[in-house]
C-alpha cells in the first residue's frame, strides 16, 4: 500500500507539472484529493491493515495528500497573479492625457492686494472701516483741512454732483467720518475704497482707482511710530529686506507730511528701468494729523496725536505683478483675470 | 518754478553743489525737483562775431556772402541763408571745429562754389527755445545787441553755461515761487547767507504823489496798495543779461519795462504791474469790486465779463486792470509809452483764484496771488522794479510811494516746546540743535527757562502758523531719515473685519472657487445702461455728475448688470467664449432729481453666465450653461451664508428678463418675505442687442443677507437610527412646479421627513405633452427610536393621497 501511496503521488506531481490552466487545475485537485479521488480511493484499503501499520501508512498518506495540495495551491497562486496581472495590463491608461480639473476663478487682482494689505493690518491690530464713495464736500475736503477756494484742491480735480456733493477723492473722509463715530477715543483703522479723481485715462493714470488709508489716533502717537508701522507693513507686504525712506512733502490734512518710497522690489534698490534707477519706489504719502483735523473730528490735539497714511492700490499691484497698463484692471478681459487664479 | 543756478548763486554761495546735487539737497528738504535742464544743449566753439560786410551769392539769390570779424586776425568768409543778415550786426558765429546741438560739428564746406568759414547761427540753432524767443528773434540769425563783445564765447553772452531745477512745488511752499524764496530754503539747508539785491534809487526833484493818487475801497480784497511813478522812458529791449534770465526762468522777454516787472515778480515771488501813466485818467488809482453788467478788454484782446466779487483796478470810472490776474488793454504799455505808473500790492488770495478759475485766465501773478504773497515784499519789490526800469529804459523815478494804508501785519510769533518736538517727532533733539535749526531757516527764536521756544516767523512763511508748523520744519531739516522706527506704545487692540466685509470675503472665496472670475466695473455709465433693468432699480434716478468727461461716463450705476454684460460682450468679441463672472460693488439710488443729500449706496452681488459652464475636453461633452447653473450661484451664496432655509424662489417677469426663465428671489424677514434679487436669463432682445448668446444672471441686495447671514455653526448630533427612504414618481401637468409637490408633501410629511430631493424629471411622448413625470425621493427618520415599516408605509401613503388630491398627480407606473 505504501508503495501506491509513492506511486500515486509522482504520478499527481508529474501530471500538475503539465498543468496549463486553472480549469485543469481544479480536475486535477477533483481527480486526486477529491472525495472520490485517487487518494481516498487507496486509503479505504486501510481498513486491512495492521494496527501496527495502520499509524504508519496513515502518515504517508498524510504526506502525500499534503505534497500535492502544496504544489496545487502554487500553481493556483501562480494562476491568479499571472490574471491580475493581465487585467492590469489591459486596464492601463495614457496618463499623460489632462485631468478632469474643477474649473476656479480668481479674485480681482486688486481686491487680492486689498485683502492682503487689509490682513497684514488686521494682523497688526487694525479695524477696517467704510464709507460712502459719494460724499459731501464737508467731508470730502473740509473737515480735512481744506476750505473752499483752498489752492491745494488744485492737487485733485473732482466729478462734483452738486456744490456740496461729489465722488469722494481720497478715502480721508471715512476717517473725518471714524473720528466722529469714535467720540475722542482711541482709533486705529484702515480705510479700502474705490475714489474718484479727473483725470484722463492712460497707462498709469484712471479717473476711478482704489485706496487705503490708515489712521491711528491716541495719546502720545510720535512720528517714529509711523514710521515704525510702515517699515512694518512693508516688510511684510514686500520682504523682508524692504527699507523706506520719507521725503519732505505737504498735505492739507497732515503735519509733517512726508512721501515714502520703498525699495525697488525688482532691483533690490540696485536701480533699474523700474525705479528710474533711483533704486526706491513712491508708494505712500503720510504724516502726522493735522491738529485742525483732529479738532474738526473731535479731539483735542493737546491731548491726542496721531498718523495717518495712504496708498493707492492700483500702483501697488502694478508693481507687485508687474503689470504694464492700469487699464487692465477694469477691462476685465478674461485672458487677464485668469492669470490671478493662483495665490 | 524754474530757477537757473547761474541766477540763483547772485543770492547764495553754491560753490560745491552743481544742478543735481543741489536737486537732490532741495528734495530731501521736501522741495521735489525731478528735472535738471542743462540750458546747453550741445554748443561748443560759438563765438560773437561782427558782420563787416554782406554781399549777394554770385550763384544763389536766397544766400549772402559775409565777411565776419570774430576777434581773430583775419575776417572769416561766411555763407549765410537768412535773410535778416546785414552788415553791421553782432551775431553768433559757428567757427570750424564748433559744434551745434544734436552733434553738428561746423566743417569747411563750400556752398555753391563759394567757401564758408564757419555758420551764422539761429537762437533755434544754438538750443535755444523758440517759444520763449522774443517775437523779433524767432526767425532768421540771432542779433545780438550793440556792445556785445566780439569773439566772446556764446556760452557767456546768453548765459546757457547753466543748469535749470523744475521745482514741482507743493501748494504750501509758495514762498519758493521766488528766487529769494529759494535762496532761503538753500540758506536753511547749506547753513550759508543770502544776499539781498539792492534797490539804488536816486534822487528826483519831483514827486510821484502830484502825479497818482490811490484809494481802496475793497479793503478786505485789497490790503496794501503801493505805487510808483517813472518819468520819460524809452521802451524798448531789456538787456541781453535780463533776457537770458527771463528766457532760463520759462519767461518770454516783451519789452524792458514788462520784462522789469517780471523780473522783479520771479526774485521776490511780488507780481507787479506796470500801466502806461498817461492812459489812466488823472493817475487815478481806485480799487474796488466790479459792478454788476461791468465789462473790460484785458490785454490779451479778450473782452470780459465782470462779476461783483472780481476785484479791479480802476482809473476812477474804468477798469484798468483785473486785479493780480490781467491788465487792461485800454492802459497797455506800448512802445509809445514814456510815462509809467508801477503798481505793487497785495490782493486777497482767494478772491483772485476765483476771479482767474472763473475767467480761466491764468497768470504767474494769479499762480503767486492765490497762494498768498509776503505782505513784507509789497515795498521792497516795487522799488526794485522802479531802480530797474530806471537802469534799464532810463526812465526817472520819481520821489516817493503812493499807497494805500497797509493792513497791520503782525508777525507770528509761535511757541513751542522741546518736549513738544521730541514728543511728537520720537526724536531726543537738545536745546542747542532745534537753536541751530531755527537759525538756518532765519527764524527769530528766544527759550524760556523752561525750554519752550518762541519762534518770531518772517512772514515770508506764511505757511506757517502753529507748532506743529514748527515742528515740521525741525524734522525735515534734522532728516526725517533721522527720526527713528519705533513701536506704538501702549495698550494693543484686536484687529477684525466688519461682519459685511468677512461676508464679501467668503462670497468671493466660494464663487471663484465654483469656477467665476470676479470682475471690477466703473462706476459711472450711459444714462442708457441705467434704464436697462428697471426691476432692478425700482424708482431710482440716476445721480448725473455735474461735469462728465464723456456721456458714457455720466450718471452713477444703478444696477451693476448693465456692466457685465458689457463685459461679456467685450470678451465674448475677442473670442473669450465662456464667460462666467461676478461683481460685488455699490449702486446708487436716489429718489431726488437734484440731490440735497446723499444718494443711497447699496451693497450689491451680480453673476452673468454665458456659453458653456463646462468645456468641452477630450473625455467629456460641453455643457451650455442654463439657469440652473445661475440658480445654483444663488444657492451657493445661500449655502456660505446659512441662510438656504430662508431663501425661496418664485416665478418672475422682470422687464428685459427671459419671461418663462425667471425668478424673483426672497428672503423670509421678520416683516415678511422680500424679493432681493433675481436669477433668470436675459430676454433674447437684450441677448440680441449685446452680441451675446443665451446668457444667465443674477443680481442680489447684500445688506439684507448681511442682516441675516449666520456665520454660528451649530453640530447636529450624527442620526443613532436607520433612515427609510420611499421614491415616488407622479405624473402631473406640465406647469405645475417641483416646488409647490416638495412643499405639499413635506407639509403632509410632518417632522418624521428629514429629506425630500426632486432626483428625476421627465417629459416625453409617453406622458403627453400636457404632462411631466417628476421624481421625489422621500427620507423618513426618527431621532429616538428605529421607525417600523408599517408606520412609514402609512405616512408615505397619505403623503402620495395629498398630492393625488392638490395636484391630480398619479403615479407613474
Amino acid at each position: 500500500m505504501k508503495e501506491r501511496l509513492e506511486a500515486l503521488r509522482s504520478e499527481a506531481l508529474a501530471e500538475l507539472e503539465t498543468v496549463d490552466s486553472p480549469q485543469l487545475l481544479n480536475d486535477l485537485r477533483v481527480k486526486y484529493l477529491g472525495k472520490k479521488g485517487a487518494l481516498t480511493e487507496i486509503l479505504r484499503g486501510m481498513g486491512s491493515l495492521s494496527a501496527e501499520e495502520r499509524p504508519v501508512i496513515g502518515q504517508v498518506g498524510n504526506d502525500v495528500r499534503a505534497a500535492i495540495e502544496s504544489v496545487i495551491e502554487t500553481k493556483q497562486a501562480a494562476f491568479v497573479a499571472a490574471e491580475t496581472e493581465m487585467r492590469l495590463a489591459a486596464e492601463t491608461i495614457d496618463v499623460t492625457l489632462p485631468g478632469k480639473k474643477p474649473e476656479a476663478g480668481a479674485i480681482h487682482p486688486l481686491n487680492k492686494v486689498v485683502q492682503e494689505i487689509e490682513d497684514i493690518f488686521v494682523g497688526l491690530g487694525y479695524t477696517v472701516a467704510e464709507g460712502p464713495e459719494v460724499e459731501t464736500d464737508y467731508y470730502n475736503f473740509e473737515a480735512l483741512n481744506l476750505p473752499k477756494d483752498h489752492p491745494a484742491r488744485d492737487m485733485q480735480d473732482s466729478f462734483y454732483v452738486t456744490d456740496e456733493i461729489l465722488m469722494r477723492t481720497q478715502t480721508s473722509p471715512v476717517q473725518v467720518r471714524t473720528m466722529k463715530a469714535a467720540q475722542g477715543k482711541p482709533i486705529k483703522v484702515i480705510c479700502p475704497g474705490k475714489v474718484y479723481r479727473r483725470d484722463d485715462d492712460d497707462a498709469t493714470h484712471s479717473f476711478q482707482f482704489n485706496q487705503i488709508e490708515g489712521l491711528v489716533i491716541g495719546p502720545n502717537i510720535r512720528m517714529s511710530d509711523l514710521k515704525g508701522t510702515l517699515l512694518q507693513f512693508v516688510q511684510l507686504m514686500f520682504g523682508k529686506q524692504a527699507q523706506i525712506r520719507l521725503r519732505p512733502s505737504f498735505f492739507p490734512f497732515t503735519e509733517p507730511s512726508a512721501e515714502v518710497d520703498v525699495t525697488c522690489s525688482q532691483c533690490g534698490g540696485d536701480g533699474c528701468r523700474m525705479c528710474k534707477h533711483t533704486g526706491w519706489l513712491e508708494i505712500l504719502g503720510c504724516g502726522m494729523v493735522h491738529p485742525r483735523v483732529l479738532e474738526m473730528g473731535g479731539y483735542d490735539p493737546n491731548e491726542v496725536s496721531g498718523f495717518a497714511f495712504g496708498m493707492g492700490v492700483e500702483r501697488i499691484a502694478l508693481l507687485k505683478y508687474g503689470i504694464d497698463d492700469i487699464r487692465h484692471f477694469y477691462t476685465n478681459d478674461l485672458r487677464f483675470l485668469s492669470q490671478f487664479v493662483r495665490m | 518754478m524754474n530757477v537757473s543756478c547761474k541766477w540763483l548763486s547772485e543770492y547764495i554761495d553754491l560753490s560745491g553743489y552743481n544742478g543735481g546735487q543741489l536737486a537732490e539737497l532741495m528734495t530731501s528738504g521736501g522741495i521735489e525737483i525731478d528735472i535738471v535742464e542743462n540750458r546747453n544743449k550741445g554748443v561748443t566753439g560759438v563765438v560773437v562775431g561782427h558782420v563787416v560786410e554782406r554781399e549777394k551769392h554770385p550763384d544763389a539769390d536766397k544766400l549772402s556772402v559775409c565777411k565776419v570779424n570774430v576777434g581773430q586776425e583775419e575776417l572769416l568768409q561766411i555763407v549765410c541763408g537768412a535773410k535778416n543778415v546785414a552788415a553791421g550786426q553782432l551775431v553768433p558765429v559757428a567757427t570750424i571745429g564748433a559744434k551745434l546741438p544734436g552733434d553738428f560739428a561746423i566743417k569747411r564746406a563750400k556752398l555753391r562754389g563759394v567757401e564758408s568759414q564757419g555758420m551764422i547761427c539761429s537762437a533755434k540753432e544754438l538750443g535755444l527755445n523758440d517759444k520763449l524767443l522774443p517775437k523779433e528773434q524767432q526767425e532768421g540769425i540771432l542779433v545780438l545787441p550793440e556792445g556785445t563783445p566780439v569773439g566772446a564765447s556764446i556760452l557767456d553772452v546768453l548765459a546757457i553755461a547753466d543748469e535749470v531745477l523744475e521745482l514741482d512745488l507743493t501748494p504750501n511752499r509758495s514762498d519758493c515761487l521766488s528766487m529769494l524764496g529759494v535762496a532761503y530754503e538753500v540758506a536753511a539747508l547749506t547753513g550759508r547767507p543770502v544776499t539781498l539785491p539792492q534797490a539804488g534809487l536816486n534822487d528826483a526833484a519831483e514827486v510821484a504823489s502830484d502825479y497818482v493818487k490811490v484809494a481802496v475801497e475793497a479793503e478786505a480784497q485789497c490790503t496794501h496798495y503801493a505805487a510808483r511813478y517813472i518819468k520819460g522812458v524809452h521802451i524798448g529791449p531789456s538787456p541781453q543779461w535780463m533776457q537770458n534770465r527771463l528766457m532760463a526762468a520759462g519767461v518770454r522777454p516783451i519789452n524792458n519795462v514788462v520784462d522789469v516787472t517780471n523780473y522783479v515778480m520771479l526774485e521776490y515771488g511780488q507780481p507787479l504791474h506796470a500801466f502806461d501813466a498817461d492812459k489812466v485818467e488823472g493817475g487815478r488809482i481806485l480799487v474796488r469790486l466790479a459792478g454788476e453788467g461791468e465789462t473790460m478788454v484785458t490785454l490779451d484782446g479778450q473782452e470780459r465779463k465782470l462779476e461783483p466779487h472780481m476785484l479791479v483796478i480802476t482809473d476812477g470810472a474804468n477798469p484798468i486792470a483785473l486785479a493780480g490776474v490781467m491788465g487792461g488793454a485800454n492802459s497797455e504799455v506800448t512802445d509809445a509809452t514814456v510815462n509809467i505808473l508801477l503798481e505793487s500790492a497785495r490782493f486777497d488770495g482767494s478772491t483772485v483764484r476765483k476771479t482767474s478759475r472763473q475767467l480761466g485766465l491764468r497768470s504767474e501773478s494769479s499762480a503767486r496771488f492765490e497762494k498768498g504773497v509776503d505782505p513784507a515784499r509789497v515795498i521792497p519789490a516795487l522799488d526794485r522794479a522802479a531802480a530797474l526800469i530806471a537802469e534799464v529804459a532810463s526812465g526817472l523815478v520819481l520821489d516817493g510811494i503812493v499807497q494805500s494804508e497797509p493792513a497791520a501785519n503782525e508777525e507770528a510769533k509761535i511757541a513751542v516746546s522741546i518736549a513738544k518736538i521730541n514728543g511728537y517727532l520720537g526724536t531726543e533733539l537738545s536745546r542747542l540743535e532745534i537753536e541751530t535749526i531755527f537759525g538756518r531757516l532765519q527764524f527769530g527764536c528766544e527759550v524760556s527757562s523752561d525750554d519752550v521756544f518762541t519762534v518770531h516767523v518772517p512772514s515770508r512763511r506764511g505757511d506757517i502758523t502753529r507748532d506743529v508748523d514748527l515742528i515740521e520744519e525741525v524734522a525735515r531739516l534734522y532728516g526725517y531719515d533721522n527720526i527713528p522706527t519705533t513701536p506704538i506704545e501702549g495698550a494693543t487692540s484686536p484687529g477684525a473685519l466688519t461682519k459685511p466685509q468677512a461676508i464679501r470675503r467668503e462670497l468671493r472665496k466660494r464663487l471663484t472657487n465654483a469656477g467665476l472670475h470676479e470682475v471690477i466695473s466703473y462706476s459711472f455709465t450711459h444714462p442708457e445702461r441705467t434704464a436697462l433693468f428697471p426691476d432692478l432699480t425700482s424708482e431710482a434716478t440716476p445721480v448725473r455728475l455735474a461735469l462728465p468727461m464723456s456721456e458714457d461716463r455720466s450718471v452713477l450705476r444703478t444696477s451693476l448688470l448693465p456692466q457685465l454684460l458689457e463685459t461679456a460682450t467685450y470678451n465674448r468679441n475677442r473670442k473669450n467664449d465662456d464667460v462666467a463672472i461676478f461683481e460685488i460693488g455699490s449702486v446708487f439710488h436716489t429718489d431726488e432729481a437734484e440731490l440735497t443729500r446723499l444718494p443711497q449706496e447699496k451693497h450689491r452681488l451680480a453673476a452673468l453666465i454665458t456659453g458653456n459652464r463646462i468645456g468641452a475636453k477630450w473625455n467629456r461633452k460641453a455643457q451650455p450653461a442654463d439657469f440652473y447653473d445661475a440658480k445654483g450661484i444663488v444657492e451657493a451664496i445661500a449655502e456660505t451664508l446659512g441662510v438656504t432655509g430662508s431663501l425661496s424662489y418664485e416665478a418672475a417677469q422682470p422687464e428685459h428678463f427671459h419671461p418663462g426663465r425667471t425668478a424673483a428671489i426672497k428672503l423670509g424677514t421678520e416683516r415678511g418675505p422680500l424679493v432681493i434679487g433675481y436669477v433668470g436669463q436675459l430676454h433674447p432682445s437684450v441677448q440680441l442687442a449685446n452680441d451675446l448668446g443665451d446668457t444667465y444672471v443674477v443680481e442680489l441686495e447684500l445688506a439684507p443677507l448681511y442682516d441675516q447671514a449666520d456665520f454660528g455653526i451649530v453640530y447636529k448630533a450624527l442620526p443613532r437610527y436607520p433612515a427609510m427612504q420611499r421614491d415616488i414618481a407622479l405624473v402631473v401637468d406640465r406647469d405645475v412646479e417641483a416646488g409647490a409637490l416638495s412643499a405639499a408633501a413635506a407639509e403632509q410629511a410632518g417632522a418624521l421627513l428629514e429629506s425630500i430631493n426632486v432626483f428625476d424629471v421627465y417629459t416625453g411622448e409617453r406622458l403627453g405633452a400636457s404632462k411631466k413625470s417628476v421624481a421625489l425621493s422621500l427620507v423618513y427618520r426618527h431621532a429616538e427610536r428605529t421607525l417600523t415599516d408599517e408606520e412609514v408605509t402609512e405616512l408615505h401613503a397619505s403623503v402620495v393621497s395629498k398630492l393625488e388630491q392638490s395636484f391630480g398627480a398619479e403615479l407613474r407606473k
